[in-house]
């Protein structure tokens, strides 16, 4: 009887342990929001926003340049990334299912996506900068496509894989061509979980600063020429807290309040979209299980 | 029977349509999914690799790799010291992470009532969104100046005079050192460990568990003893593609690391890592010799942090075949 007791209280006792573990990650997540909402919020003034930044050591000022340049460079990203991730996706679903080789390139993509963010940074400078000369927008834009790409193809392949084969299967007995299956019954049917695997890939590019350190570098003025250099908000706040000035601080606390709210509410919205996808046919389950029972 | 010539036609012409569509299509789709998966990791390997050969050829690979000068002004350069502080601060990461991911998985899966495991998941997830220079910013405003004027100074009273142990407390405390840094790294890695094994945790078949039970098991008895040799290979690769997720990250260790390049003699001493180096430096190498070198120790980042996540998504994928049988 005792040993069981005991089996039972150390039992418990593990569980306890993981109840803790749990509660150590929420901390930590409330730790961090809650500074963040403290400093950033009593910081947060619209002057951020539309005033460009005054010279070094002289207070006020504003990040628009930031603001300006973060906008062009993420949607510039998201342009040319969006659709190769999507082309990649789908064929890895669509054509590649049955192959070795493409299964082991999608294995390789998946690895893609974890690789050190900095490193596209060196890579495009490379490419892009030293024979140019000059750090400039355009080359920001396309590191953080390159990083973009290995997470959209992912996830388009996950949710192209969720598509019943039936479905497919019942359009090519109508006689229709493969890209045609693909347009109209496979995008259609994943649409909403391909829009969910874009908004994660934007918010994940959104927060990124190591591969625009030293591609799109950083601007003091605002521009909309790609082949300037251009401010980023999250290389401004790199340069902000390192730098030596309060104010700078401040503003850089602000600017991560406004980021990481961006970020977040992205990867929330992501969220509510799929599962309102996901629960939808439990939910016609549902309803035609009680239906029946009321009929 | 001109109207079937006519429609012969036109039935011709849209299958040749179709049949162009089809092969474009199927050739542009196959192209950029070549390039996700074979060109693109492959190039950048090649550019890396290209842009370092003026520092592979003067200083060797084992020399490099041994040698503890980082001098920028005589051009004399030696990887050491950012290799081992980024090995380090990634061992001493996951040691804190791994029990509490494996934790939190447990948590999720066998013992939370559903209302508040959708909060945790929830809570888990944010916590892996939040940019990685948010940690960093946070890490260096908040936590640097709590752990250099309170814990710090505690550990080393109560530790700093244990033999052995008290040798890694020494040194005045900054808040910029080794131990920091690996706190912070831990909580941001913690997010994608822990839900690699909550998705291993849930490929266990239930009626393997439930015969478990049946056999008067604790539910602890279960996790330990069905749970995780069941999953012991989705838990070994989410722990090392968290490892490789901690080597590669940048902006959360630059404030932190302190951008010293030695070797940390405890965990209270600034250090730095390749990630850092590259970060804080890159912009200012100003001669040939000098970029590449630094392209030579972001080239071993991407040859290791590509190995290491190749093994964990074998032994993650070695799981998911076992459990489709």
């Amino acid at each position: 009887m005792s040993r069981k007791i005991r089996r039972k209280l150390f039992s418990n006792f593990m569980l306890f342990l993981s109840f803790i573990t749990a509660a150590y990650g929420i901390f930590w997540l409330f730790w961090i929001l809650g500074s963040l909402f403290i400093n950033g919020f009593k910081y947060l003034s619209p002057e951020l926003v539309y005033l460009d930044p005054t010279p070094a050591g002289q207070e006020g000022g504003g990040l628009r340049p930031a603001f300006v340049g973060h906008l062009i460079i993420t949607s510039l990203a998201t342009v040319i990334g969006v659709p190769m991730g999507i082309m990649a996706g789908i064929y890895f679903a669509e054509y590649g299912r049955n192959s070795k080789f493409f299964m082991t390139l999608r294995q390789i993509t998946d690895i893609m996506v974890s690789t050190p963010s900095i490193l596209m940074g060196a890579v495009v400078y490379a490419v892009l900068v030293r024979p140019v000369g000059h750090f400039n927008g355009f080359s920001g834009a396309v590191a953080l496509a390159l990083l973009m790409l290995p997470v959209i193809a992912i996830t388009t392949d996950e949710m192209l894989k969720l598509v019943p084969k039936e479905m497919r299967e019942a359009a090519y007995a109508l006689g229709a061509y493969k890209w045609q299956v693909i347009k109209d019954v496979v995008m259609r049917a994943a649409k909403v979980g391909i829009m969910t695997g874009v908004i994660l890939g934007v918010a994940r590019i959104a927060g990124e600063t190591a591969p625009l350190l030293f591609t799109s570098f950083n601007n003091n003025v605002l521009t909309f020429d790609l082949r300037d250099p251009m401010a980023s908000l999250t290389v401004t706040m790199f340069n902000y807290v390192m730098g030596p000035y309060h104010y700078w601080h401040q503003q850089a606390w602000a600017a991560a309040f406004i980021l990481t709210m961006g970020v977040l509410l992205l990867s929330i919205l992501a969220r509510v979209l799929l599962h309102r996808n996901l629960l939808e046919p439990l939910f016609y389950i549902v309803r035609s299980i009680t239906g029946k029972k009321g009929g | 029977m001109e109207e079937v010539a006519y429609a012969e036609k036109t039935l011709k012409e849209i299958r040749t349509r179709g049949l162009f569509l089809e092969r474009f299509l199927k050739f542009s789709f196959g192209f950029w999914a070549l390039f996700a998966g074979l060109l693109f990791p492959i190039l950048a390997g090649l550019i890396l690799l290209y842009e370092a050969r003026l520092a592979i050829e003067k200083f060797g690979f084992i020399h490099f790799l041994t040698y503890t000068n980082w001098d920028p002004v005589a051009e004399d350069f030696g990887a050491l010291t950012m290799i081992f502080g980024t090995v380090v601060s990634t061992i001493l990461s996951m040691l804190i992470a791994a029990p509490v991911a494996i934790g939190i998985a447990i948590f999720i899966t066998e013992l939370a009532p559903n209302w508040f495991k959708s909060i945790v998941s929830t809570a888990v997830e944010l916590l892996a969104a939040i940019p990685s220079i948010i940690y960093g910013l946070w890490g260096f405003f908040i936590l640097t100046p709590i752990m250099a004027t309170k814990v710090e100074p505690w550990l080393q009273e109560k530790l700093g005079d244990v033999p052995l142990i008290g040798k890694l407390f020494q040194g005045a405390p900054t808040g910029v050192d080794v131990l920091t840094t690996s706190l912070v790294l831990s909580i941001m890695i913690i997010p994608f460990m822990a839900s690699v094994v909550r998705d291993a945790f849930n490929m266990v078949p239930p009626i393997m568990k439930e015969s478990a039970y049946g056999l008067g098991a604790t539910k602890w008895e279960v996790i330990r003893q069905v749970v995780i040799p069941y999953t012991a290979s989705g838990i070994a690769g989410g722990l090392i593609l968290s490892a490789g997720r901690a080597l590669g990250e940048t902006m959360a260790v630059t404030f932190l690391a302190g951008n010293n390049p030695q070797i940390p003699k405890s965990l209270l001493d600034s250090f730095t890592t390749i990630t850092v180096a590259l970060a804080n430096q890159f912009t200012e190498a100003d001669t040939d010799i000098y970029l590449s070198a630094l392209y030579y120790v972001g080239l071993l980042l991407y040859l290791v942090s590509f190995t290491m996540l190749g093994i964990a998504k074998f032994m993650v994928l070695r799981l998911e075949k076992r459990w489709k049988v």
